[in-house]
């Protein structure tokens, strides 16, 4: 596995700078079903060999519709869920199947912000003891420090040392984002997993969290991987997009590239399906028939082909490997040179 | 209550611009349903608040109507005047009127008749599918229920008129489709079924709230679409009740804009869209992370500061002033009314504006 070609940087420039996060290979099996004892019979591939990396600084999105598995590699990455098979490294140091007790320090580096911040928040904790409470379970500095650094991070994200005492029931939507965003914070990630962070959010609210996000990237030199089913927050924010689909990755691109010329047919009918908020555009709509089939039994060989319209015989038949089409362009497609 | 004001027929002049995509020919002009100054209240714990206040709006035949606004601006809530299906007992319409053509003042009628109106000349989707649907009964069962309220037929017609509607909305094989129950389909076919439901009676009105928020942007395409393909073929008008822009851009042919309960803006969605006049319309399509491609990646998008008021506790004079840019002392002072704007150009495309800004007398 390790002499496959993988989809690793932007471009041959970057290429020499090592990567902070680097995912080889990595299978997410869920078993389901099961035999008169017990046995799983059948398992949910939610995420089915999926390779990338994350520079330092840089924020790669990840896009595709629900059920396509990228919350499932998201806490993975974090490792709030063990991977059946594959490598993930952190500078250089596979944590896939690290236990509790050496991951301690890898917790610190890597940090999650999740979509609904009232169902991630402790209703019963007040916004201080929340992000106290990280800085107590790693025993950062004493109690006077702690509290310094808990009014440092409620100034970072934009609220006041007034909500330092208030439950999360007492704020909007968008300010308990904050409060979110703060906890991640508080133990200096590297790495921060973005877990459609702005979806529940209002649309003025959203672009408030954006720029925060955008912010503190700057700020603080933060890598994200962005997850969101948003294609046009993703482009706004994202260095680098990777499209998925029922577990594999169909394309990985520099922004600007993916958006300007896609070439797996998916990313092509993805993007094509935004409504565009201006009336006198009319887009060419690709409408993709029926939904994603499940990941039980994905389709053999290319997992997209009940849906392609480009799809041939050898499509069924071949699994298609992730190539380079441009530098820094990855597609997953059998037939991409005679469909583009 | 009666209509405040004439009920306006005249169609939108033929000539001008040519139709855009998604304007049907069919439009005919013809107001199916007049809301006039309708007014809502819910009491809740610490007085009544007003989650609607004077909304007005004409539907016409084969229209989609847009309604847009951010979580807790009325939309919704206008919906369920419509239906006659607030909260009860907290939520009262206290004022206005809803003239549905044919049937009366909706406002006015008894639970038994708007029960008989409901799902029959007006009819509703919502936007999550699976709390709309009962989960223990077939969908074909369910179909037959909508059709058998409100029409004589029963048994073998009821049934073949159902798996029509299936057939209609796009769901393949029907007949086997018609015995699943709500959670053997997929989100995208629930939603299909709702608008089967919604359809079976070929209602004047389907309201429509985010019926597309909960899918995925290629099923939400599928259902848009099916949506647009049904509205012509039927001639059912349609209110669609949104957040997003870019769905009312591809939908509707006017937007009500709603902030905190009113209508701040009133226009025909090519106006809207090429040149927004109230600041809270600017600064929502502003925010929006596609409007700002021209400006390029990773630049700090257009924020509108601070958040929607509590209805219970709305700003002085305008509802907006405290969130506005361009607020001035009038602003704080009184509310401005929704009125035609003052500047030229918009004279054949009616359009209002709540707004001092576009409205100095």
């Amino acid at each position: 596995m390790k002499d496959r070609p993988m989809p690793f940087s932007a471009s041959p420039a970057t290429a020499s700078s090592p990567a902070l996060l680097e995912v080889r290979g990595l299978r997410r099996h869920f078993p389901v079903g099961g035999d008169f004892l017990g046995r799983a019979t059948q398992s949910v591939k939610a995420v089915d060999g999926v390779d990338f990396s994350i520079l330092k600084g840089e924020a790669l999105g990840l896009v595709g519709e629900s059920g396509c598995g990228k919350t499932t590699l998201g806490r993975n990455v974090v490792r709030l869920d063990t991977p059946t098979e594959g490598e993930i490294l952190f500078e250089g140091i596979d944590i896939a199947n690290l236990g509790e007790y050496a991951l301690r320090p890898f917790r610190r580096e890597i940090q999650i912000i999740f979509q609904n911040p009232m169902s991630s928040l402790n209703p019963r904790m007040t916004v201080g003891n929340m992000l106290m409470e990280p800085l107590r379970l790693h025993r950062i500095g004493d109690h006077a420090s702690c509290q310094r650094r808990v009014h440092e991070l409620l100034d970072l994200v934009g609220l006041k040392s007034e909500h330092h005492d208030r439950y999360p029931h007492e704020f909007s939507g968008g300010q308990r984002q904050r409060i979110g965003i703060a906890r991640a914070l508080a133990l200096n990630p590297k790495l921060i997993v973005c877990d459609e962070p702005v979806s529940a959010l209002d649309v003025s609210i959203q672009s408030q969290i954006i720029n925060l996000l955008m912010d503190l990237q700057d700020e603080l030199g933060l890598s994200y991987l962005f997850i969101s089913h948003d294609l046009s927050v993703v482009e706004h924010m994202c260095d680098r997009v990777a499209v998925m689909y029922l577990g594999r990755i169909v394309e990985i691109a520099p922004t600007e590239d993916l958006y300007r010329r896609r070439l797996h047919p998916y990313t092509n009918a993805l993007l094509s399906a935004v409504p565009v908020p201006d009336p006198t555009v009319q887009s060419e709509e690709i409408i993709l028939e029926g939904g994603v089939p499940s990941p039980i039994n994905p389709p053999p060989g290319c997992h997209f082909s009940t849906r392609c319209p480009f799809v041939t015989e050898a499509c069924t038949s071949r699994t298609p490997e992730l190539v380079e089409r441009h530098p820094g362009h990855w597609v997953r497609c059998i037939r991409i040179d005679e469909i583009t | 209550m009666m209509p405040t004001g004439p009920v306006p027929t005249t169609a939108r002049p033929a000539s001008g611009d040519p139709a855009p995509s998604g304007v049907l020919a069919e439009e005919t002009g013809r107001t199916v349903l007049t809301v006039r100054g309708l007014t809502t209240e819910l009491r809740v714990e610490g007085g009544p608040i007003r989650a609607v206040e004077d909304v007005s709006f004409d539907l016409r035949v084969g229209e989609t109507l847009g309604i847009v606004g951010e979580s807790g601006c009325g939309k919704s809530m206008t919906a369920l005047s419509i239906m006659g299906l607030l909260p009860r007992p907290i939520g009262k319409i206290v004022a206005g009127s809803i003239m549905l053509e044919d049937v009366g003042d909706l406002a006015q009628l008894s639970e038994a008749r708007m029960k008989a109106v409901r799902g029959d000349d007006v009819s509703m989707i919502f936007q999550e599918p699976m709390t709309s649907l009962n989960p223990v009964f077939t969908v074909g069962f369910q179909i037959c229920e909508a059709i058998q309220a409100h029409r004589p037929v029963r048994g073998v017609v009821a049934r073949a008129k159902a798996i029509d509607m299936l057939e209609l909305v796009g769901i393949p094989l029907p007949e086997l489709r018609f015995n699943s129950y709500p959670h053997q389909l997929s989100g995208g076919m629930r939603q299909r079924v709702m608008i089967a439901m919604a359809l079976a009676c070929e209602p004047k009105i389907m309201l429509a709230d985010e019926p597309t928020t909960a899918l995925d942007v290629t099923i939400q395409a599928q259902i848009l679409n099916l949506m647009n393909r049904l509205k012509r073929e039927t001639g059912t008008s349609i209110v669609l009740i949104t957040h997003d822009l870019g769905v009312i851009a591809k939908m509707a042919q006017r937007v009500l804009v709603m902030y905190a309960g009113v209508v701040v803006e009133d226009a025909a969605v090519r106006d809207l869209f090429a040149r927004p006049l109230h600041p809270y319309t600017v600064g929502l399509l502003k925010s929006m992370p596609s409007a700002n491609r021209r400006t390029g990646p990773k630049q700090r998008l257009h924020t509108i500061p601070g958040v929607v008021p509590s209805l219970n506790a709305l700003p002085r004079g305008c509802r907006y002033s405290d969130r506005c840019p361009d607020v001035h002392d009038r602003c704080r002072q009184t509310e401005p009314p929704l009125a035609a704007p003052d500047s030229t150009g918009d004279a054949q495309a009616a359009r209002k504006v709540r707004c001092w800004l576009h409205c100095k007398t």
